[in-house]
């Protein structure tokens, strides 16, 4: 009975229809059951999540928990699901987020609580459609209706200057995804199928690949995103709401890495190679440039937004060099493996950053790193967890931040000595901004009245660091399980990104 | 219980002493916080000893252990585990040895610190993270250890979070490691680029299979590690045939020794050592003079079958070390903190065990580093009993005449400065004596100028310690009145350890010498190439250690040492007006050397200040100036001023812009279905 429950349908749509029940049924005025309702969607979905995890078989690439049925016949679209080892981690980073970001609004947003539960719920289900889909026009669907949610979250629970980055925001995405769409289209239209599987065997010529893959391009560059059209981030960050920026940079920027791993790599390996150079640079740049300007910022989120970018950048590093790599399997699979273990533990530990400002912010109202100081002398517990945060971020071994980068730098060195050279400048700028902040908020005198009256984190706020805390050193210990789970349709990609879809010439 | 569980109770007692005093340490109380977190250290303290004897007695073959595996994929396995020899063996007891004595120290040296509690994790955790460095079997794990020991060192030089200087000097020692950890990791991937692997047997063993070609083949005509296939190049510079290459074994070497430079505080990534005496005295003692600043000249001593293949990563190990001895041990003569200088001591000290590396004395290096974790942890924790005395003073001009109060911590600190300065039959005697022998054995780049700064640094270590000696504990006193009325020996907790580490000391080189440094203890261990042994003379004439210590009272180098014993009582205590005289005389050379060469400043207006305003630039001009103002918002002014007056005309709330995008996407996904 159980193992015909359509579990990828029920990821996607309990947490929606949920977010409409919460809507339309108590709203604020129960807000307590408001409450209650949300907490339980979120709880069943990360049941569920855990279900998945249970269900799912290492092993294999092949999709699994398959779903199908006609939606537009007459377009041969599909309502098609089925996860694979890269889906099933992000799926249920997903679930996890939610259900913290649920918890820690509880206490933090102060008006139109019912909607913001809401909000969080809906957009989980339709990222989980984006990781699980397997129909491309499906795919797109998630895609851009998952960011209505995050309009409104930054719009309507956002700072003073939020119409200005959620505008950005939306002409940047806006931009990126309808070129995707014309390629997914054009190639629906070649093939008679949408489904991403069919594309990935679809024979294309060298030129029809540089332009599909500049189209995917634009959308998962700007989504990850990369130098130089990052900057928007920073700006939506700043604006939005804990939960809006944890659920941001926890999820909403790893969708950008998966469609390189799920689109671009397979279908357009061509076309990626002529690029590929290109990538790596700005993957480069993105982590040293990028770390100098996280050095030089005032306002404690975006540092941590531009941080995002430069271990972001790692990502990108670890996706295209492998086709560099050509005959060194172990590399190709540790740079892989290091792209998608970046994703999975940014997704934990700038969630907790996030979290943590939040924290700060809640009882202070600013995000400026000058307004702070010797915090540590009242919130002690709170000051040791953050110190964790920190230190994973600046990639510490032993916490999750570490695997990534040591996996992307040492496989990278086999491309070129070079390229692994400007990498590891993250050891130190990556510690030098983080630590600097860290000392300059945390350590010191209590630089204020304020500060030094101000109360540890509550048990609500204890439950959610520490669970991401417990995550970030499990992860960093013992990371096999996600390795194992994830390696097959990691050499799966490989095998794809790395045979020409040019016949006769390679 | 298995070899393996023992191991295992060895790395995970401290642990879970550190666990339970950081989270729980409120609950437990001070009493049973220490006594928990000793019980740990005791507990693997007392394995330690157990298989350190079973290397040195009992002839115990090398051991590899797989403990987890960490990740594995592509037939590629990075593993956790453990590689226990005779290198491994020796470190543990010096790791658990210190670590124990220091947490009995701290009890009284630490009692009415609120952050009690605190300190003894931190403690336990920093005595696990080096025991993971020196035990592991791998890449992955031994740079898992060298960051583990970092962090902890980071977070007790800023213990006391409320001194500005402690928790600037903290981020910089962090930062500055980093920069060595930069190399590190690139040395890694080189590792991992031309073995395949990051577990240490198949490396080692492969290099031994190249070291057994030598001598066997034609040297001339074709390398050994060509024949293993080892001999790749990568390209450093031009294209095609114009490439500049180096050999992939040199580079590795040379950024596995840019690691070591950081962590065990060699010019010009030293800065950060002494400033790190902002922390607690303890810990200056067990991190910053016995275990985690050794940890360097550990793992080059473990890599020594790599350093033997590359003549280039040697010199400028030999150059860099010579420089560290000679130049910081100058410094240390000028400074009045006594914290300071012993510090500067250790960094001279270290520079010596670095220049025995690279004159391929690995064992010499080694058995330095086991007697000097012993004297200098010695001297930090006697500082300590003085400051303590004398109410957290420690400029060493008001103090003085010390030794009639402080019995027990003057005889202790005098047994620790003649094992410094190298007097016959005390530890620091033994090990001394075989490095300067070995440096005037080698042949290669750069063993003259390393030849001065060894022998000029006997004099140089002779002058500071005598020196501190003298200020602090004869003459006059010029401890102020009311500190004076009170001042009495410290208490027993804190004179123990002192007693404990006194007896090393006094005895360790004696007793040690003749395995460790001549004999064979660490052949399983330590990979000499037969043109590089520079200590083969010294094993030919050593004789026994009772002969060997006699002999050393007719050598030159001993003649060197009562020089610099001579001067300092002649200018520091017998005639003052003397030092003031000379100070006046050699003023430009007394001001570089006070300002340490302006290392700091350099530092602090280039790099620190330079980061900062290259990320303003970066910042301002590239992301804001060109990226948005010209580009995005030039482009998208116009839509903004739409959506704008849109916000006028309707209700403000976005729901409507989103519902907006739907339609208007729906339209157009509708326009290319049907149309396109």
């Amino acid at each position: 009975m159980l193992e015909q429950l359509p579990i990828l349908s029920l990821l996607i749509w309990l947490p929606i229809l949920g977010g409409f029940l919460v809507l339309f049924g108590p709203g604020d005025k129960l807000l307590v059951w408001s409450q209650r309702i949300s907490i339980v969607i979120s709880v069943l979905t990360l049941l569920l999540t855990g279900w998945l995890l249970w269900v799912y078989q290492n092993g294999s690439a092949e999709y699994q928990l398959v779903e199908q049925a006609d939606w537009i016949p007459s377009f041969n679209i599909q309502y098609a699901l089925g996860v694979d080892g890269i889906a099933v981690p992000l799926i249920a980073l997903t679930g996890l987020i939610n259900l913290l970001v649920v918890v820690g609004a509880i206490g933090s947003v102060k008006f139109r609580r019912a909607q913001y539960f809401s909000a969080a719920l809906m957009m989980t289900g339709l990222m989980n459609g984006v990781f699980a889909a397997t129909d491309a026009i499906l795919f797109y669907v998630f895609w851009e209706a998952m960011l209505i949610p995050m309009f409104l979250m930054i719009g309507v629970w956002g700072g003073p200057n939020r119409i200005y980055a959620t505008i950005k925001f939306f002409l940047y995405t806006f931009f990126g995804s309808i070129f995707m769409l014309v390629a997914l289209i054009y190639m629906g239209r070649e093939l008679g199928s949408f489904a991403i599987s069919d594309m990935q065997q679809m024979s294309l010529s060298l030129s029809e690949q540089k332009w599909i893959f500049v189209a995917f391009l634009a959308a998962f560059a700007v989504k990850i995103p990369m130098v130089p059209v990052h900057t928007w981030l920073p700006d939506a960050h700043v604006e939005a709401p804990t939960g809006g920026s944890v659920i941001l940079a926890a999820i909403m920027l790893k969708m950008g890495g998966y469609g390189f791993l799920r689109f671009s790599l397979p279908i357009t390996p061509d076309g990626a190679d002529a690029f590929s150079w290109w990538l790596i640079l700005f993957s480069l740049i993105a982590i040293a440039y990028i770390g100098f300007v996280a050095l030089a910022q005032q306002d404690m989120k975006k540092l941590i937004a531009y941080s995002s970018i430069a271990h972001m950048g790692f990502v990108t590093l670890g996706i295209f060099v492998i086709l560099m790599l050509a005959g060194a399997a172990k590399a190709q699979s540790m740079a892989l493996q290091g792209a998608m273990v970046q994703m999975i533990s940014h997704g934990l530990i700038s969630g907790a950053l996030f979290f943590s400002i939040g924290v700060l912010y809640d009882r202070v109202h600013s995000r400026e790193i000058s307004d702070y100081g010797g915090v540590v002398n009242s919130m002690p517990v709170f000051a040791s967890l953050l110190m964790l945060f920190v230190m994973a971020n600046a990639g510490l071994p032993g916490t999750s931040g570490f695997i990534g980068e040591f996996f992307v730098i040492l496989s990278s060195f086999q491309a070129d000595w070079r390229i692994a050279l400007v990498a590891g400048t993250t050891l130190v700028l990556g510690a030098a901004y983080s630590l600097w902040m860290y000392k300059r908020v945390i350590f010191g005198k209590a630089a204020s009245d304020k500060i030094s009256r101000l109360e540890d984190i509550n048990g609500r706020e204890k439950f959610i660091l520490m669970t991401l805390a417990l995550l970030i050193l499990a992860l960093g210990l013992y990371p096999q399980p996600l390795i194992e789970m994830m390696q097959p349709s990691i050499e799966n990609i490989i095998q794809l990104a790395t045979s020409s879809k040019l016949g006769g010439q390679g | 219980m298995s070899m393996q569980s023992q191991l295992l109770l060895v790395v995970l007692a401290p642990l879970f002493g550190a666990l339970l005093a950081g989270l729980l340490g409120k609950k437990l109380g001070k009493k049973n916080t220490h006594r928990l977190t000793i019980l740990g250290v005791a507990i693997a303290f007392a394995i330690s000893l157990k298989v350190f004897f079973s290397y040195l007695y009992g002839g115990a073959q090398p051991l590899n252990i797989t403990v987890y595996n960490w990740a594995s994929f592509a037939d590629l396995t990075i593993q956790v585990g453990f590689l226990l020899d005779s290198l491994t063996a020796m470190m543990m007891v010096v790791v658990t040895f210190v670590s124990l004595m220091v947490h009995i120290y701290s009890i009284g040296y630490m009692q009415d610190d609120n952050g009690y509690q605190r300190f003894f994790s931190y403690i336990s955790l920093f005595t696990f993270s080096m025991l993971m460095l020196v035990m592991s079997n791998n890449f992955l794990q031994l740079f898992f250890g060298w960051e583990a020991v970092g962090v902890v060192s980071y977070l007790l030089i800023g213990f006391w979070f409320q001194k500005e200087t402690a928790i600037f000097a903290n981020m910089k020692a962090f930062l500055v490691n980093r920069v060595g950890d930069f190399g590190f990791i690139l040395g890694i991937g080189a590792i991992f680029m031309l073995f395949g692997t990051l577990d240490y047997a198949p490396v080692f063993s492969k290099l031994n299979s190249a070291e057994v070609l030598i001598g066997n083949i034609n040297t001339d005509e074709i390398s050994p590690l060509a024949v293993v296939g080892l001999d790749k190049t990568i390209s450093v510079w031009g294209e095609g045939s114009e490439t500049v290459q180096w050999s992939l074994i040199s580079f590795i070497c040379i950024c596995l020794f840019i690691g070591a430079m950081g962590k065990s505080a060699q010019v010009p990534l030293h800065v950060w050592l002494p400033d790190s005496m902002e922390g607690p005295t303890p810990i200056s003692a067990l991190i910053h003079a016995a275990t985690m600043v050794t940890a360097g000249v550990f793992m080059v001593a473990r890599m020594s079958p790599l350093f033997e293949f590359s003549e280039t990563a040697l010199a400028m190990v030999t150059i860099i070390g010579a420089i560290t001895a000679l130049f910081m041990g100058l410094v240390g003569i000028v400074q009045n903190d006594i914290k300071r200088i012993v510090a500067y001591s250790t960094l001279s000290q270290l520079g010596y065990m670095v220049v025995a590396l690279g004159v391929s004395a690995y064992s010499a290096a080694v058995f330095h580093l086991f007697t000097h974790a012993f004297f200098k942890a010695l001297l930090f924790l006697a500082a300590g009993s003085v400051i303590v005395a004398l109410h957290h003073e420690q400029d060493i001009r008001k103090m003085g005449g010390l030794y009639k109060k402080l019995p027990i911590t003057y005889w202790c600190s005098l047994i620790g400065t003649l094992a410094l300065i190298g007097t016959p039959f005390f530890a620091g005697f033994y090990s001394k004596d075989a490095i300067i022998a070995a440096v005037g054995e080698a042949q290669g780049f750069a063993s003259g100028f390393a030849q001065f700064a060894v022998l000029a640094g006997v004099v140089v270590t002779a002058l500071y310690s005598i020196r501190m000696l003298l200020i602090v504990f004869h003459g006059p006193s010029r401890v102020d009145a009311h500190t004076a009325a009170h001042l009495h020996e410290s208490p027993k907790v804190i004179t123990w350890p002192l007693i404990l580490l006194a007896i090393p000391s006094l005895a360790i080189g004696w007793l040690m010498a003749e395995p460790m440094l001549v004999g064979d203890y660490f052949k399983d261990a330590i990979v000499v190439h037969d043109g590089h042994d520079t200590l083969q003379a010294l094993r030919e004439h050593f004789g026994n250690a009772f002969s060997f210590a006699l002999h050393g009272f007719v050598t030159p180098v001993f003649w060197l040492m009562l020089l610099g014993v001579v001067a300092a009582i002649g200018i520091f205590w017998w005639k003052p007006a003397l030092a003031d005289t000379l100070s006046k005389l050699l003023t430009p050379v007394r001001k570089l050397v006070e300002n340490k060469y302006y290392f700091d400043e350099f530092n602090q207006k280039v790099f620190a200040k330079g980061a900062v305003s290259l990320g303003n630039v970066f910042w301002r001009y590239g992301d804001k100036a060109v990226i948005d103002e010209g580009v995005i918002d030039g482009g998208s002014q116009t839509v903004v001023k739409i959506a704008q007056k849109a916000r006028k005309l309707q209700t403000g709330y976005l729901y409507h812009y989103a519902l907006i995008m739907v339609l208007g996407l729906l339209a157009l996904l509708a326009w290319l279905l049907f149309v396109a």
